[in-house]
């Protein structure tokens, strides 16, 4: 998911940074007022951990095993700004020291997986009140977030799979997600089970951050929009042949907008489902802030 | 020799190097070799094993050859080996900015770039006790290992738990950490030890790369 | 002449109630050592992490004459010099000389005189060779005199050390207690190591339930209590 160096096109990877760029800025600030200096050394301990965390292996089934990603579980346990510096800080030492992810391409990774992947993470957290299925489905839709972000700048990077490869791909993404889901919630509860209260209660996100949040969610589907409806237009197409509508409509599904809004709805889908799944789904693990 | 000079100036010249390779339009891939010439020479002078470097950057090349064999495969050849040359070759320039600097001054050196100081910070710590949170959770895998069961179901959730006590060492640790700096006068700022001047050396470095990078360029255009 | 610690009826609980320390009465002259021995959970760190105000509980602690209010931390801190018993979480700086100038520029000196001041604490603990080292790339003996270092540099007039022979091998062992004999600093050890004790300190004090039930010369204490 590290996109290095030579893939993505320029226009794609300098607006990512300047993107980022800024974003980061204001990130920093914002953590820092929550954090203040006092807590860098927790922010720094805490981005070790996940590095080092990653080296422990989660079995999967069929003989593999999967790795902690952590942006999810930094944002239940710092909150979302601290967790989106602490990924930027892991993001960056890693493709300083390990050249996973390129230099010119830190902007993309850092939207993908410390902005766009965080606050993905985030948000089920605190709409499903810190319940376990909040837990994961955060760590879920962290992963897939990032995934498809990635495989989108890819795209628009005219480095593009046949539909065969992303199909796989996204196959991949979604098993990774689903591991990623399930050991967010594993580790939580290990917390839990460790000390009690520990973990940081999720409080109501206020108007402003509903805005801010809701705008990145469009983004994001929006951008996978442009994937999933992109790379399929004869499955709307067939879908809309076999339904044996009238040339004009199919005129009409076949233009730009209607992908997108394919896609989108797709997406949305997705999501109301595993919101739907997740009411379903137990208690509250950690109990809400009432103040 | 290059070892010594400002961060801040590798860094930019790394840059320079990368933007010249990453706009450089794949009908004109032939010209790589003025880069290798470039990257190899800089190595040279920075008395840094070639073949090491080399071997090193090479981490990226599986991934590069997925995506240019689908490239190719797509119909555009040309554009997947240009993407395995600048991708191999920005690994090239990445490694060779990170062997002559030593993390803890490159990430000031971020710093004097204007990277937001709260995240420099916390990038200083992250390095500083990678080494130990990796010791410590190699240690617990190995001790996970050893008393492995058979049942995925059983692993997972050991895994699971082994993770969560890495976390709370982690976050102990912090505390530790926290206490100690408290108990020597810490009130919230870090003190800055004296920082590096930018010097003619520098200056002169860093023009060399972007006069390089930019004549590259332009005259490939 | 004040002593260098005056302590009168310290008392503190921690937040769940446990009572850490009760009633906590004891001296220390200037450049005396004293050895602190007693169980593990008896009120040894929690005592000594009053000394710089770490913990704040009721009763009075003076140190080299000044009380231990909020506002004078920053000047008791500069005083009394707390080695932690695990020196990776002390050495938090990136570079051996950035972690020990790190008390001297805290204390708002120059870069370049908290330079000259780390140096010569390094100098002093024999480490100075080691100055441009990554924390990592020392032992653990070396780690520990680093740490040494760090609380030199601000010249301090207490030192506190907190079971400083963990890890450490006796050749090392036997290093650090001469390193500390020839300190002029006052100093509180606490220890489970009755002869490193014996070596560095000249009296001793024996901690239990969070009271000091004994004091006398380490050796008396150390055979009353079987330590």
């Amino acid at each position: 998911m590290h996109i290095p160096d030579g893939f993505l096109s320029m226009p794609v990877w300098a607006t990512m940074d300047a993107v980022a760029a800024p974003s980061i800025a204001y990130l920093a600030r914002r953590a820092q007022r929550q954090f203040d200096h006092n807590k860098v050394p927790l922010m720094g301990v805490m981005g070790a951990f996940i590095f080092a965390a990653q080296m422990i292996n989660f079995p999967v089934g069929a003989g593999t095993s999967s790795h902690l990603v952590g942006g999810a579980l930094l944002s239940f346990t710092l909150g979302p700004a601290a967790a989106s510096i602490v990924m930027t800080a892991i993001l960056a030492m890693q493709a300083l020291i390990f050249q996973d992810g390129g230099l010119l391409a830190l902007g993309t990774n850092v939207f993908n997986m410390a902005i766009a992947g965080v606050l993905a993470g985030w948000l089920p957290y605190v709409l499903l009140r810190g319940r376990r299925s909040g837990l994961f489905i955060g760590g879920f839709v962290s992963v897939l977030t990032s995934a498809t972000l990635a495989l989108s700048e890819l795209w628009l990077s005219d480095v593009r799979m046949p539909p065969a490869g992303l199909a796989v791909s996204m196959g991949v993404f979604l098993l990774s997600a689903i591991a990623e889901g399930a050991i967010t919630l594993a580790v939580m509860q290990a917390l839990e089970g460790i000390e009690p209260g520990f973990v940081r209660r999720p409080r109501e996100i206020g108007a402003r951050g509903a805005v801010v949040t809701l705008a990145a969610v469009a983004g994001t589907l929006a951008a996978v929009g442009v994937l999933i409806a992109s790379e399929r237009p004869d499955w709307v197409e067939k879908l809309a042949g076999q339904n044996g509508l009238v040339l004009p409509v199919r005129t009409l599904l076949a233009s730009p907008p209607a992908k997108y809004f394919a896609g989108l709805a797709a997406l949305l889908a997705i999501y109301a489902l595993c919101t739907g799944i997740s009411r379903a789904l137990g208690r509250p693990i950690i109990a809400p802030r009432t103040d | 020799m290059l070892h010594r000079r400002h961060a801040a100036a590798k860094i930019l010249a790394a840059l320079a190097l990368l933007i010249s390779m990453a706009t450089l339009p794949p009908a004109y891939s032939f010209g790589w070799p003025a880069y290798a010439i470039i990257l190899v020479t800089m190595a040279a002078i920075a008395r840094l094993p070639a073949l090491g470097l080399l071997g090193a950057a090479a981490a990226v090349l599986p991934f590069a050859l997925c995506f240019a064999v689908m490239i190719a495969l797509a119909g555009d050849p040309a554009r997947g080996v240009w993407l395995i040359i600048r991708a191999y070759l920005s690994s090239v320039t990445a490694l060779l900015l990170v062997a002559t600097t030593p993390m803890p001054e490159l990430i000031a050196g971020l710093e004097w770039l204007r990277t937001p100081r709260f995240l420099a910070q916390v990038m200083q710590f992250l390095y500083r006790y990678l080494i130990v949170l990796i010791a410590e959770a190699s240690a617990t895998r190995q001790a996970m290992m050893l008393r492995a069961g058979s049942a995925p179901a059983l692993r997972f959730r050991q895994a699971a738990a082994a993770a969560g006590s890495l976390f709370a060492r982690a976050y102990a640790r912090a505390q530790a950490i926290h206490r100690a700096m408290v108990a020597r006068g810490f009130d919230g700022h870090l003190p800055t030890s004296a920082k590096a001047h930018f010097q003619w050396a520098d200056a002169g470095l860093l023009a060399t790369a972007i006069v390089l990078s930019a004549g590259v360029r332009i005259l490939l255009r | 002449m004040s002593k260098i610690v005056e302590v009168r009826n310290l008392h503190f609980s921690y937040e769940d109630g446990t009572a850490a320390l009760r009633g906590i009465d004891f001296d220390l002259d200037h450049g005396a050592r004293v050895a602190l021995f007693g169980p593990n959970g008896s009120g040894k760190t929690t005592f000594a992490h009053h000394l710089n105000g770490i913990l704040r509980g009721s009763g009075s602690i003076a140190i080299d004459g000044l009380p231990v209010t909020e506002k004078n931390l920053p000047e008791i801190r500069r005083r009394v010099g707390l080695v932690f018993q695990e020196s990776d979480n002390q050495l938090f700086m990136p570079t051996v000389l950035e972690d020990v100038a790190f008390g001297p520029l805290a204390s708002g000196l120059a870069a370049a005189e908290a330079s000259e001041k780390a140096c010569a604490a390094l100098d002093r603990v024999g480490l100075l060779s080691k100055a441009g080292h990554a924390p990592w790339h020392l032992s653990a003996g070396e780690k520990k005199r680093a740490a040494i270092a760090g609380i030199l540099a601000t010249e301090p007039k207490l030192l506190v050390l907190d079971e400083p022979t963990t890890w450490l091998d006796p050749p090392t062992q036997r290093a650090l207690a001469n390193l500390l004999a020839g300190l002029p600093q006052a100093a509180i050890l606490i220890t489970h190591d009755a002869k490193f004790a014996a070596d560095v300190a000249q009296h001793a004090a024996f901690f239990e339930e969070g009271r000091i039930v004994a004091r006398g010369c380490v050796q008396e204490i150390a055979e009353r209590f079987g330590w």
